[in-house]
């Protein structure tokens, strides 16, 4: 039964990400974009990360995905046709990533990973708040200030000056 | 189903696709999804070896530093494609070689 879920969600996930690479219509491909982040944020729960599972489908799904489909929107008139959203060079990038498809998987069967015993955490979320604010401060204050930087500089950046 | 090998193949893939989309795709915004696709592919990496190889609860804050990266890096993105669309009027990457017009 788990197996079966399990399966099915990896089936999702890897489809609707070939949708959002292939699809001709931008749209289409946004839509299939939110399929997928719900497929990783479903695999995230199979690896015990109940927390960072919420975290995917706010950020992800609520912001992210939303602020993408903004921006179709926004450059596109959605009833005009000729708009190119076309690929090029087909052919020669999927060999190109077929290739590197090929050595990752060498490299993922050749390489002895170290496999150490993980016992189910009690509770993620308390860990990794207790974390954040004693090993990783500097790290989560260094965040603040980039996600700082980065609104100022989105904003600064999209204002029309005349 | 339960083994590292399984998320890594799942992650590499998730990869190769993003890559895909990243070098075919000539729309700013469809490069973008692109970008987004290689970073799950990371994460999804992070957790892999946060329950596989020993990094436990760290690997979650590695990812929930990766998601940060990924919600900042896709607003200033997306403000620079507004702009290049409204000072070239198109946002074709190939078409826009120019710092100013």
């Amino acid at each position: 039964m788990v197996d079966a879920a399990f399966w099915f969600i990896v089936v999702l996930t890897l489809g609707s990400a070939c949708m959002v690479v292939l699809n001709e219509k931008l749209i289409y491909s946004a839509i299939a974009l939110l399929f997928t982040l719900f497929g990783v944020a479903a695999l995230y729960v199979f690896l015990w990360a109940d927390f960072l599972a919420g975290v995917q489908v706010m950020i992800y799904v609520g912001g992210i995905l939303v602020l993408i489909i903004f921006g179709i929107m926004l450059t596109n008139r959605i009833t005009s046709v000729n708009i190119s959203h076309t690929s090029v060079q087909k052919g020669i990038g999927g060999m190109v990533v077929l290739g590197i498809l090929f050595v990752l998987g060498i490299m993922i069967l050749n390489t002895p990973w170290l496999h150490t015993e993980f016992v189910e955490p009690a509770q993620t979320t308390a860990t990794i708040g207790t974390l954040l604010m004693m090993e990783y401060l500097l790290p989560f204050e260094v965040a603040s200030l980039l996600l700082l930087a980065a609104l100022m500089g989105a904003a600064m950046l999209s204002r029309r000056d005349d | 189903m339960d083994s590292l090998n399984t998320y890594l193949f799942i992650a590499s893939i998730l990869f190769s696709l993003g890559l895909f989309g990243v070098i075919t795709r000539r729309n700013g915004v469809a490069v973008l999804m692109g970008i987004e696709l290689i970073l799950n592919a990371a994460n999804l990496n992070f957790l892999a070896f946060a329950k596989f190889g020993g990094m436990n609860i760290s690997g979650h804050i590695f990812a929930l530093f990766v998601i940060i990266m990924a919600a900042a890096e896709a607003a200033v993105a997306l403000a620079i494609i507004i702009n290049m669309y409204n000072n070239f009027k198109t946002i074709n990457v190939d078409d826009v070689q120019e710092l100013r017009q």
